[in-house]
């Protein structure tokens, strides 16, 4: 019996009368993928044009990136907002998390309302709105008022993400270690924190990533010296296309492969633990 | 009586340790209040603001006035419900096929989901300019396969937002349709097939239903977030698809004119809210986003 006449699943149907599925699934996970990586190839062309595959190879944007004050202050800018980030929202956030999931008072729904409202709000609002109370404050153009509103971004991740992982461990081992003399945030960093830490390393990555890739309200609140790599690039996709922005967006491919590879591994250990 | 007062004082030390619980939570609070709640007041205050400062619905007034205005919305909703639609269209059958895959390799495959989910929206925003333009490489494959003739206009147009704007949103379909599929079970579409039911009707009559859920909760959620939409139509759209986000911006910039940019900031506000209130009336859609419920 070859594989085309084989049931694939309970109804009986086969192989052979699903090719239309098979081909239909490669199809779209072709469209999904391929704009994410056509940048690569793209990024080594020789060319001023953005030609398709690129006549001659070259390494003249990274050349040309990495020579640019303008570009690496802005890299500068964006890693030390993202790091800063994901200190900030990380722990804030798995506090909260944890909180949530322990206390059973009844504010807590409204509380966790609440705090998921900056995944909610139209960003360009968060935008629009912290430009001017920051405006106000002299914050505008700062490191400080970036990350402060990057982190209300990520903040809904990071709860979302460590609850998951608080749900798949048993909240009773640290009421035994509780019982057994330790206090609450003892037993948490002995106990819980150990065990949800897959959870809470996925949840930092991701915080790293909101910041780093935040477009919107980088625009608005970051400039100046403190102007961030998506800032520049908008503005340059904007106007006029610069090659360089291919061997950047390389750069962010590669991080966010990274990234996401490290997560999928972190999740399956999570889970086999 | 020992004991009701000992009961008592059980109650109170019990009532202080979760108010002590509870402000874990107090910092993640502040910078939520900081960022959101203050700004987004301040908005709705400015919003109502009249010329000679006093209150006023002039703001509110004018987005019925002006044709302009009534444009933005038509183009929002028109682009919110298309690019929906084709979420649904290309997303059920890759769920679907994931779904049916023994979980191994649906997690490798679903790698190709993940993937764009994690690169920067710029990134993709970039890379179909590169793809959709008149020299690009869709339009060059097309004409050497004679599909046409003459370069496609695809991009800096509706085509190009349109195209954008889907791939971006594509994940926030598939993955909680995809959730809800593998909640199905799978003893369903055996008993189906036992009592007789060919697989094309026992998919339509018994797996369909059961995943609409997780279709319905996903389409909300491409629908909402397509309605605050910026940098692709901005970038894609070349001037020519303006969303309201792009409104807010460009009375920004233009007539620095906080009253008006405030005001269509609100209403872009309060038709997310009722769109996801009226959801979340209707499904449950925390189950569906986070496995709460």
């Amino acid at each position: 019996m070859s594989w085309f006449s084989r049931p694939a699943t309970d109804t009986q149907i086969t192989h052979g009368r699903r090719l239309w599925l098979y081909a239909l699934a490669a199809v779209i996970m072709i469209l999904l993928v391929i704009p994410t990586l056509i940048v690569v190839p793209m990024s080594f062309s020789d060319s001023q044009y953005l030609e398709f595959p690129p006549s001659n190879w070259s390494l003249r944007w990274y050349e040309e990136y990495l020579g640019s004050r303008k570009w690496m202050r802005a890299t500068m800018t964006s890693v030390q907002v993202g790091v800063l980030t994901m200190l900030v929202a990380t722990p804030l956030g798995t506090m909260a998390a944890y909180a949530l999931f322990v206390s059973r008072h009844r504010l807590t729904r409204a509380i966790f309302l609440l705090l998921i409202t900056p995944m909610i709000v139209p960003v360009i609002l968060i935008a629009i709105g912290t430009f001017y109370a920051y405006g106000r404050m002299g914050m505008n153009n700062t490191i400080a008022g970036l990350v402060l509103a990057h982190a209300a971004l990520a903040l809904p991740l990071v709860i979302i993400v460590v609850t998951a992982g608080l749900r798949s461990y048993d909240l009773n081992q640290e009421q035994v270690a509780r019982s057994l003399g330790a206090t609450r945030s003892k037993a948490f960093f002995l106990i819980t924190l150990p065990q949800i830490r897959f959870s809470v390393i996925t949840a930092a990555l991701l915080s790293f990533l909101t910041s780093f890739d935040e477009v919107i309200v980088a625009i608005f609140v970051s400039g100046g010296a403190n102007a961030t790599l998506t800032k520049h690039m908008f503005a340059a996709l904007r106007d006029y296309i610069d090659p360089t922005i291919a061997a950047i967006s390389t750069i962010m491919v590669i991080l966010s492969s990274v990234l996401l590879l490290l997560t999928q591994f972190l999740g399956a250990k999570g889970t086999r633990d | 009586m020992a004991s009701a007062a000992n009961e008592t004082e059980l109650r109170r030390q019990h009532r202080r340790e979760q108010l002590s619980i509870l402000s874990l939570v107090i910092p993640a609070l502040v910078v939520v209040g900081l960022i959101i709640l203050i700004p987004l007041s301040w908005l709705f205050y400015l919003s109502f603001l009249g010329d000679d400062g006093g209150f006023s619905l002039e703001n509110y007034l004018k987005m019925t006035q002006y044709k302009s205005y009534y444009r933005i919305f038509i183009t929002t909703f028109q682009v919110s419900i298309l690019t929906t639609m084709i979420c649904i269209a290309l997303g059920y059958p890759l769920a679907f096929f994931l779904a049916q895959l023994p979980p191994r390799w649906a997690g490798v495959f679903m790698l190709a989901v993940l993937l764009p989910f994690w690169t920067s929206l710029l990134v993709r925003t970039y890379a179909w300019l590169v793809l959709l333009q008149r020299k690009g490489i869709i339009n060059e494959f097309a004409m050497d396969m004679g599909f046409w003739e003459k370069p496609l206009k695809l991009v800096h147009n509706m085509t190009g937002t349109l195209i954008g704007m889907a791939h971006i949103m594509l994940p926030f379909l598939i993955l909680p349709l995809y959730n809800a599929m593998r909640k199905i079970d799978r003893d369903m579409m055996h008993a189906a097939a036992n009592l007789g039911a060919n697989p094309v009707r026992a998919f339509w009559a018994v797996y369909f239903p059961l995943s609409l859920p997780g279709m319905v909760a996903g389409s909300l959620i491409v629908f909402v977030l397509c309605l605050g939409f910026y940098v692709t139509p901005a970038v894609l759209g070349g001037g020519r698809v303006i969303m309201v986000s792009n409104q807010i911006t460009a009375i920004l910039e233009n007539q620095f004119d906080w009253g008006a940019a405030s005001a269509l900031g609100v209403v872009l506000l309060v038709a997310t809210v009722l769109c996801l209130f009226l959801a979340a009336r209707f499904f449950k859609l925390d189950a569906a986003l986070f496995g709460r419920d």
